[in-house]
């Protein structure tokens, strides 16, 4: 008997139980649009967190006092250990760091930032007038921190976009308008341009200021030398295929500025773009691996239905199956019949399935604002594949269990 | 011996009922010509069921030879049976066997797509099989559709499709009334009077067997008696179909 034709007897056994098919096929359209749409999902995040670091620029270092916990999140160092302002001026040495082309040094604090009548969390980030090439980040509209600014510490704000609507409601920029950042009084200079959310929280729900102001006004602290502390430098190098050279640069400078020992670790640590990009990419894909695993398993489920069922349709047909082989059914025509009709079910259920998932990931799309899930070939492929898998599986034990039946017993079953 | 289609020598069979030995055939020899018609009786527990099912291939011999057609078939494989039963017997059961929600075309093409017939050769050759037994009319009716005469009709239609050997008939007439039946034993008879089909009968009822030229009388396993039928009865109604 031909493949096709066993197709057909497949379509046709299943049109005649059209409730019990199609239940059948539920457990698997839902296990296979579980995966498609939760895997659709975990690509989406690992998408969406990719494009918001390209808009930084590929470039660049960031340097963190203290090391890294082996796959931990940048920021978060473990030892007490510093960075200063004098160790972001070293970094400008031309000489001793020739592939270092702007250096960032800043300091990242948490502060209510108010006006007379409204109040806002932001993020104030004392800044050196080279943050804004570093970053790629300009104003929209008024001045930027000069060196002036820095040099007088000056008690004057850059604000961004969120900062400006929480703040200023009526007024879009609100240029020589006065700020209270912790209760101190401050300038409204410029207004950020706006650039949506981003690898660190809401980018525009922050406050710029002047390195030498935050430093000294807002967050003093100074090292144990009695230097004033940094949070972190970003550095962006020549090119970016002279990051690795940077990075080395940088090490040198710091291990010599810090008295490290040859054989001791680095008590500050440099993480490139890609770095970081590596951490979230292992998050994003175990998070997809997590989901689709979660989903495969309703689609497991729903083979065992599809077992179950096969099983239920052996036992009717039972005289059937005698008699297809008493007229000349070989064991092999059966047990074929059988399995087609459990991937005939798998198949169908998956393609349906497929389309089901596929509007899943397009309810999620639009519900959860600026998030896309993405439908990867790969993940419609790999349930397909696994469907069809779950039919065989599943289908080859009622299949041979019917392909095995003796024809006399079967022919004279009630 | 060429015209011998079934011989069967010494032929035993023990079935093992948990642990009783079940001697369901105690040497049965039997020899049927091309052509005949003849009809195996016994009460029930006589091993009727037990000759016809090891005639028609689906069951194997404990010992003694089967030679269908002059070749041995007592020791071939699932496969190899499967292929004998498809070219080789055509069965005819007492409940008809019609696959459900299927026409009475489709029914009868059954064993040649098991032999691997194309699709226009299937179609033509089951629409005379149906012609043989006076149904093209009906052809396309699905079996709950048919009277019980006419789904037996079908039956024979579809035994018969493949060109077999023999023809094995188990109480065909069994389900039916008596005029279903008169028409399914004269459609019998005309398939072997005039295609020189040989049909081997199994009944119970006297009447039915007396429409044979040979009676074989089967008790506990063995044949007792060999009873050639002088004047065979003519099933009426047969030639109107």
């Amino acid at each position: 008997m031909s493949i096709l034709e066993s197709v057909r007897l497949a379509f046709r056994a299943l049109a005649a139980n059209k409730l019990r098919a199609a239940l059948t096929m539920l457990g698997i359209i839902i296990g296979v649009g579980a995966v498609i749409a939760l895997m659709s999902v975990g690509e989406g995040v690992s998408l969406y967190i990719t494009t918001q670091f390209q808009g930084i620029g590929t470039n660049l270092l960031f340097v963190f006092p203290g090391t890294l916990d082996q796959g931990g999140m940048p920021g978060m160092s473990t030892a007490t250990a510093e960075l200063t302002n004098g160790d972001a001026e070293a970094l400008r040495d031309p000489i001793r760091a020739p592939d270092v082309a702007a250096v960032s040094p800043q300091v990242l604090c948490s502060a209510v930032v108010a006006t007379g009548s409204r109040n806002t969390a932001a993020q104030v980030i004392g800044v050196t007038s080279g943050f804004a090439e570093v970053r790629n980040w300009f104003p929209e509209m008024g001045e930027f921190i000069d060196q002036e600014d820095l040099n007088s510490r000056a008690r004057v704000a850059v604000l961004g976009r969120t900062v400006v609507e929480d703040l200023f409601p009526d007024n879009p920029y609100p240029l020589e308008q006065t700020v209270k950042i912790n209760g101190v009084p401050f300038r409204v200079i410029g207004v950020m341009e706006e650039k949506g959310g981003s690898e660190f929280g809401d980018v525009d729900n922050r406050v710029l200021v002047p390195l030498t102001t935050a430093q000294t006004r807002l967050f003093p602290s100074r090292s144990r030398s009695g230097e004033y502390l940094v949070s972190l430098i970003m550095v962006k190098a020549v090119s970016e295929d002279r990051m690795e050279a940077a990075s080395e640069q940088i090490a040198t400078i710091l291990r010599e500025r810090h008295g490290i020992a040859f054989a001791d670790e680095d008590d500050f640590s440099i993480v490139s773009q890609s770095d970081i990009l590596n951490v979230f990419g292992q998050i994003t894909s175990v998070l997809t691996i997590f989901l689709g695993a979660i989903a495969g398993i309703s689609l497991l489920v729903g083979g065992i239905g599809i077992m179950n069922i096969m099983l239920v349709s052996v036992t009717e047909r039972t005289r059937e199956i005698g008699l297809r082989k008493a007229v000349g059914a070989r064991r092999r025509d059966i047990l074929w019949q059988f399995l087609i009709e459990a991937m005939t079910l798998s198949l169908v259920g998956g393609i349906v399935g497929i389309g089901v998932g596929v509007l899943g990931a397009e309810v999620i799309s639009v519900l959860i604002e600026d998030f896309r899930a993405v439908v990867s070939p790969q993940a419609v492929l790999l349930a397909t594949t696994f469907s069809a898998a779950v039919g065989l599986f599943f289908g080859i034990y009622p299949a041979r269990r019917a392909s095995l039946l003796n024809p006399i017993d079967a022919l004279r079953y009630e | 011996m060429a015209s011998s289609v079934i011989e069967l020598q010494d032929i035993t069979k023990v079935y093992q009922m948990g642990q009783v030995k079940v001697h369901a055939l105690r040497g049965v020899s039997l020899e049927v010509e091309r052509g005949e018609m003849l009809a195996v009786m016994g009460p029930s527990g006589s091993g009727k069921s037990t000759l016809m099912n090891i005639i028609g291939c689906l069951d194997q011999p404990s010992s003694g030879t089967y030679l269908l057609e002059g070749k041995d078939v007592g020791r071939l494989n699932d496969d190899q049976l499967a292929a004998i039963r498809n070219r080789k017997i055509g069965f005819v059961f007492q409940t008809f066997n019609l696959l459900a929600r299927t026409s009475a075309f489709e029914n009868v093409m059954l064993p040649l797509i098991y032999a691997g017939v194309g699709r226009a050769e299937r179609r033509e050759r089951a629409r005379r099989a149906l012609e043989v037994v006076g149904l093209v009319d009906r052809m396309e009716h699905a079996p709950t559709e048919l009277s019980g005469g006419e789904q037996q009709r079908v039956a024979i239609a579809r035994a018969l499709v493949n060109d077999p050997a023999i023809i094995l008939a188990d109480e065909p007439t069994g389900n039916l009334d008596s005029k279903s039946g008169a028409e399914v034993m004269a459609v019998l008879q005309r398939l072997n009077r005039e295609r020189g089909l040989t049909v081997v009968l199994v009944t119970h009822d006297p009447t039915i067997a007396r429409h044979t030229q040979r009676i074989v009388h089967l008790h506990d396993g063995r044949i007792t008696r060999n009873e050639m039928v002088a004047e065979p009865l003519l099933a009426a109604g047969g030639e109107g179909v």
